[in-house]
Parts: C-alpha cells; structure tokens; sequence
C-alpha cells in the first residue's frame, strides 16, 4: 500500500487563502460592510469589523438589523459557494490564478432568508459561521449563527434557501434526469 | 389626531430615520409615511453588488432596506410606540433587482398588540409588474423612552 506524499503544508495553505481571498474580494458589497474570512481547513469564520456607520440606533447605540441580516448573508452566500467549489480546489481543477483574476464561478442566488435577532447587536466586531444543512443540485439549505463576546450567546440567527448555480448543459441533463425519473413507474 | 400633531410625529418619524447611519450610508430616503405605512427609496449604487458578473445588488442590501422600512412603518402607527427593535424578518426573493435602478420598497403596519407590531412590505424596481422581494416580520413594540 503506497499513497502519494501529501503536498507541502505551505503549497495547501497558499491555494486555499489565495481561492478565499479570491472569492471574498470580488464581492463589493462584503467590502463595504468589511467583512473578513478567517479559515481553519475547511471551515469560514465570517466577521463584521465595527464602524460606525453600521450603526442603526444611534441612542443605544445598537448595530442595525439590516446589517445584521446582510451579514448573515453575506456568511451564508460565501459558506455555500465554498464548500460547493471545495472538491474543485483541492482537485486543481478550479484554477486559483485565474480566480483571482476575475474569472469567477456563477453565485447562488438567494431564494428566501429569515432572521432571528436574539439581542441588539453592541457597537463592536461580530462573528458568523454558517452551516450547508443540505445541498443538492438544484436546491441549498443554509444556516448561520452571529455572536460578540461570547460563542454560545447569539445575538442573530438564520436560516435561508438558495437555488443553486447551473451551467446551461448541466441544467438540460438535470431536467432530463427529473423528467425520465417522474416517467419511471415507481418499483415495487 | 390633529393635522398639527400629526405632521409633528411623520417630521419626527422622518428625523429619525434620516439620523440612522446605517440608512445614510445606503442613501435611503423616506418618500412616504401614512399612519402605519412607510415608502423608502434605495439609489443603485457599485458598492452594493453582490455579483460582479452580473452587477445584480446583494441580497443584504435589499435586507437592510427591508429592514428600515419596516421599522420606519412600525414607528409611523398611531399607536406611536416610542421605538421598535426587529424580532423576526422573512425576505422573499422573487428575482435579481435590475442594475442601474433605484429599489423602492413600501411596508405597512398591519396589526399592532401591546408588545409585538406585524408588518408585511415589498419592494420594486421600475418594473412595477414584478416584485423584487417581499418580507414579513414582527417587531418589538418600546413604550416611550
């Protein structure tokens, strides 16, 4: 039993910070709101860097809800596009360099997204890490958990839908696929 | 309620709005506000994208807009709570908002009991025909500060 020599720690890590650093840089909106990455292997840990113009109610004062969701979203959406090119990475078949040059992968799109806000968000950096429950071909099941001060204190929650990026060819085998399975009697 | 009273509390209720940084930032300015209902209008504007490829707004941005609005609906009722926090907002996305176009989004108060405001809102580009998104949310209601 023989198993190709694993790659030096530093080729491993340069490709996967140089892929999040890709990906989280060509979002504008993830900018605006500063919003970071820190990874551990494969896991993102999102987070919000304070400033006051995120700020909702200035008598509190108290980060604003809106920016909370958006930085739920921002999570979820980056998770899910994550750990859907994760295979892609590792493989080599996903070019980094081209990433960063701007040749980026089709997002998923947002279905619907509901957000529980626990506490007021204080005026100071928040964290998110968000989980795929469930991801299919089609269809992705997201959920994020914000916190400040302490991990197991969330301030926000959510949870949230996404229809999956298709490529056109992929998308007519796909619909060939639902369409032969819907004709196929079911056995037994 | 007096017209006097009344054109005091939307002046009020529009202060208010136009003093959270966060709406500032994002360029909403209220265009609207009945008794329990509010208009905002969000700018496009490049720093809002979400995808590059297309130039399509990110679904935060449209969240937070969502979010001011429902708010600003909240505080507009004659019940006049003296301030609102959000429990709970559902965000609906029915398509890409158009790139290049403004976001206006119009919520209403729909029931307010003594502890919990429900609202419904939508918003719109300059298609009038096809809603962007819509939310439903239920909200704190403060006594006067």
């Amino acid at each position: 039993m023989s198993r190709p020599r694993p790659e030096p720690v530093q080729v491993v890590k340069q490709r996967r910070d140089a892929a999040l650093a890709a990906l989280v840089a060509s979002v504008p909106y993830a900018r605006f709101l500063n919003i970071t990455f820190d990874r551990r292997g494969d896991e993102l840990t999102a987070q919000l860097n304070f400033d006051e113009k995120l700020i909702g109610n200035p008598f509190l004062p108290a980060i604003h809800g809106g920016v909370t969701a958006a930085f739920l979203e921002v999570t979820a959406v980056m998770t899910l596009t994550w750990a859907n090119l994760w295979e892609r990475i590792e493989s080599g078949s996903l070019d980094v360099d081209e990433l960063a040059a701007g040749k980026l992968p089709r997002q998923p799109k947002t279905i619907d997204f509901t957000v529980d806000y626990l506490r007021s968000g204080l005026p100071r950096d928040a964290y998110a890490r968000a989980t795929v429950s469930r991801s299919g071909r089609r269809y992705a099941s997201v959920h994020v958990e914000a916190w400040q001060d302490h991990k197991d204190k969330l301030f926000a929650q959510a949870t949230g839908h996404f229809l999956m990026p298709q490529d056109a060819a992929k998308q007519k085998t796909a619909d060939q696929d639902f369409v032969a399975r819907e004709a196929t009697p079911p056995k037994g | 309620m007096t017209g006097g009273r009344m054109a005091d509390k939307k002046q009020l209720a529009r202060q208010f709005i136009e003093a959270i940084p966060h709406a500032r930032e994002l360029g909403m300015t209220l265009t609207e506000l009945g008794d329990g209902s509010a208009q905002i209008v969000m700018p496009y504007d490049e720093k809002l994208i979400g995808d590059p490829e297309t130039g399509v707004i990110h679904g935060g941005a449209v969240s937070a807009l969502m979010d001011t609005c429902c708010g600003a609906a909240v505080m507009s009722h004659p019940a006049a709570p003296g301030g609102t926090a959000t429990i709970d907002l559902r965000i609906d996305y029915m398509r890409a908002a158009t790139p290049g176009q403004s976001i206006v989004t119009r919520a209403t108060c729909h029931h307010m009991t003594r502890n919990v405001a429900f609202v419904r809102a939508v918003a719109m580009d300059d298609d009038q025909d096809n809603p962007v998104a819509t939310a439903v949310g239920a909200f704190t209601v403060e006594r006067k500060f």
